[in-house]
């Protein structure tokens, strides 16, 4: 019964193939257009994650200072030093590495070439924190930093600024008064969040601090957690350390801040997958009205074969099975439609994905989905013409001109 | 459905109009197209049906097909009273024990003589192959078995009537009515159709009954019935001289 049925949709729809094509078109778009958006909406996501994961994985970042909310200064508050760091790292167990830094915007001069960039201090910690690698020469080591020399490795985009294409190691460039010779080159990161993460130079902390700045002070520690470890627990231990050797009275404001960027990255994700449901509900809204344009099609199909109807019904066929035949006419064309427009979404998604530049994930969920969601519509937007079908008296049909 | 209270040997009846009525339309608009029609018609009879245009022919065959019921007055078909049957009962009615050849050939359009003449069979649940043979030894004995593909629409008049008896004859139904099978014909097509429609009748004890204007293809049929402006106006045997 269900397979003649089927079989009889099939004859239905292969008659007229150009219409077919039309009636379909609708769902086609509606289905096409929910799977790019969830498709790309994934890949955003997944971009955002990989760019925090370029800032270090697991990372927590302390900083002086409390970000009160807008239009409110925040207190003054003393800068850490490099103690700080030793303490946390040799106290809170769960804790892998710290990095202490001292940032400060400079200008550097190579030969007749000037860029003005972020000079950061710090210790060899903060290369495997910030998940950094190098494209030539080699990372400072201890006795470079403890020793304070003029060493330095350079982001991509000071190599630009400053070198075109050649290779920067062994070269020296002048940062304030001093000489400077580059040891390495940083593997280039791209932007995350809009900024430049190669735009930067790193030295030792205590080259950055006598002779940059001209203070002992650390402005900033990059805490990485170890692997496993709980990650609240660790911020707790944090923070109580960080009151007890800032002196900070119970009931007092914090006078530094934490930052997660796991926690970070969890809330941008969560974001966009809030504007990507919303998006895909949009563009469901397109696939129901794909379903309005079958129905459409399947009432004047109906009309123009009353005939047939008529037909059928004196040969002894039941309303049941006309009604069937109409609605799975309807149910197959929609399906069909779903299907095409998933081959199609994938293939746009695909090449939309490579032109914003966020990675194409393919989502067997969105596409079951929005395949079912067409055919239920087909079904929905179907029943009402195929009852009209069923319900004609054969004589009048047979009459129809 | 059938409740056989035959007495043996003698002919039983396949069915009967009692005081048939069938008004169309209504008030002021209302007309008269049959005005009280009694017939019955034993299984195995070949009747034609005789009369001028607007006489209430194909009136009938429609109540007869149990595609339509009259206004009043009762059709039994084997002691069933189909008036009082529900719509799909009817429709069940149709698909086991009727055959229909309709006046315009109502064939399905960029459909295959095959197909078309396999509906009926679908309908009844049919598996393919048996599907496939039954029709195919259909339209070879109405002789398309050379035109089994070709659609309505490549098909002459003479070819896409004889579809349309396959169609009605594939299911072997009890009863066989035919509006005008050769009105569309040539008399030399014309008479081939009835000897067919005869031996359909002979052989295989189908009952037929048939509307014609040609009192050449009425002789086939051993019993003619005239009718005249929506009553009978005369029921005679051919008495077997054709
Ligand atoms: N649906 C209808 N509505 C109103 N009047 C109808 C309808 N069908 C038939 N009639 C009328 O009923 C009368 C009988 O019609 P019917 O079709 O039975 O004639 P017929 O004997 O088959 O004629 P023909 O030989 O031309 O086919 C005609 O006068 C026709 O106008
Ligand atoms: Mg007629």
């Amino acid at each position: 019964m269900l397979w003649n049925s089927l079989l009889l949709a099939v004859r239905a729809i292969r008659r007229n193939v150009l219409r077919s094509v039309l009636t379909i078109l609708g769902v086609v778009i509606g289905v096409s257009a929910v799977i790019i958006m969830v498709t790309l909406g994934d890949g955003a996501t997944q971009s955002v994650k990989d760019q925090i994961t370029s800032l270090g994985s697991n990372l927590l970042v302390v900083r002086p200072g409390q970000r009160l909310g807008p239009g409110r200064e925040p207190a003054r508050a003393p800068n850490f030093k490099a103690e700080d760091a030793e303490a946390i790292a040799s106290q809170i167990g769960s804790v892998a590495a710290v990095a202490p830094t001292a940032g400060i915007n400079v200008t550097v001069v190579y030969f007749a070439d000037n860029w003005s960039t972020n000079v950061t201090g710090s210790t060899s910690a903060y290369f495997t924190s910030g998940n950094w690698r190098l494209a030539s020469g080699r990372f400072f080591n201890d006795t470079e930093e403890r020793a304070g020399k003029a060493v330095c490795v350079i982001g991509e985009t000071v190599r630009k600024q400053l070198f075109g294409t050649q290779d920067p190691v062994g070269s020296e460039i002048r940062v304030k008064r001093f000489a400077c010779e580059v040891i390495g080159l940083l593997k280039s990161k791209g932007n995350s969040f809009g900024m430049d993460a190669d735009d930067i130079i790193v030295m030792p902390l205590r080259t950055v601090q006598r002779r940059v700045r001209g203070s002992d002070d650390v402005t900033g520690l990059q805490v990485s957690v170890k692997d496993g470890a709980s990650r609240t627990h660790t911020i707790d231990a944090i923070n109580a350390l960080m009151r007890e050797r800032r002196n900070i009275a119970e009931g007092e404001d914090d006078n530094f801040s934490l930052v997660d960027t796991k926690q970070i990255a969890e809330t941008l994700s969560s974001t966009i997958r809030v504007m990507t449901m919303l998006l895909g509900a949009v563009a469901a809204i397109s696939l129901l009205v794909g379903g309005i344009g079958i129905m459409n099609i399947m009432l004047v199909s109906v009309t123009e074969r009353t005939r047939e109807i008529g037909i059928r019904l004196a040969i002894g066929a039941l309303e049941h099975e006309v009604l069937m035949q109409f609605l799975i006419e309807a149910v197959a064309l929609a399906s069909f439609g779903g299907v095409i427009g998933m081959v199609a979404a994938n293939l746009i998604s695909v090449a939309a994905a490579d032109a914003i530049k966020v990675p194409f994930l393919f989502n067997p969920r969105i596409n079951v989905l929005s395949f079912v969601f067409a055919a239920l519509i087909g079904v929905i937007f179907g029943y009402f013409p195929a009852r009209r079908a069923a319900l004609l008296d054969p004589i009048e049909a047979l009459r129809y001109e | 459905m059938s409740t056989d209270r035959t007495v043996a040997g003698s002919p039983r009846p396949l069915l009967e109009l009692r005081g048939v009525t069938k008004v169309y339309g209504q008030g002021r608009a209302a007309f008269p197209a049959l005005r009280g029609i009694d017939v019955t018609v034993q299984e195995g009879e070949f009747v034609a049906i005789m009369g001028p245009s607007g006489s209430g022919k194909s009136t009938v065959m429609n109540i007869l097909g149990c595609l339509d019921t009259p206004t009043t007055g009762s059709y039994l078909f084997r002691n069933t009273r189909v008036e009082l049957l529900s719509r799909r009962q009817r429709a069940l009615l149709r698909r086991h024990y009727l055959g229909f050849v309709f006046q315009g050939f109502n064939l399905l359009a960029r459909t295959s003589a095959i197909e078309n003449v396999e509906l009926p069979l679908l309908y009844r649940g049919e598996p393919f192959r048996q599907r496939r043979s039954s029709a195919r030894a259909a339209l070879a004995s109405v002789g398309l078995d050379a035109w089994e593909t070709h659609a309505p629409a490549e098909l002459s008049g003479g070819q896409q009537q004889r579809v349309a008896i396959a169609r009605a004859i594939v299911t072997h139904p009890a009863l066989l009515l035919a509006d005008e099978p050769t009105g569309n014909l040539d008399s030399q097509r014309g008479r081939e159709i009835m000897e067919l429609l005869a031996a359909l009748s002979r052989e295989q004890g189908i009952t037929v009954l048939l509307v014609t204007h040609e009192s050449e293809m009425a002789r086939y049929a051993k019993r003619v019935i005239h009718f005249v402006d929506g009553f009978v106006d005369s029921d005679h045997r051919n008495g077997g001289s054709a």
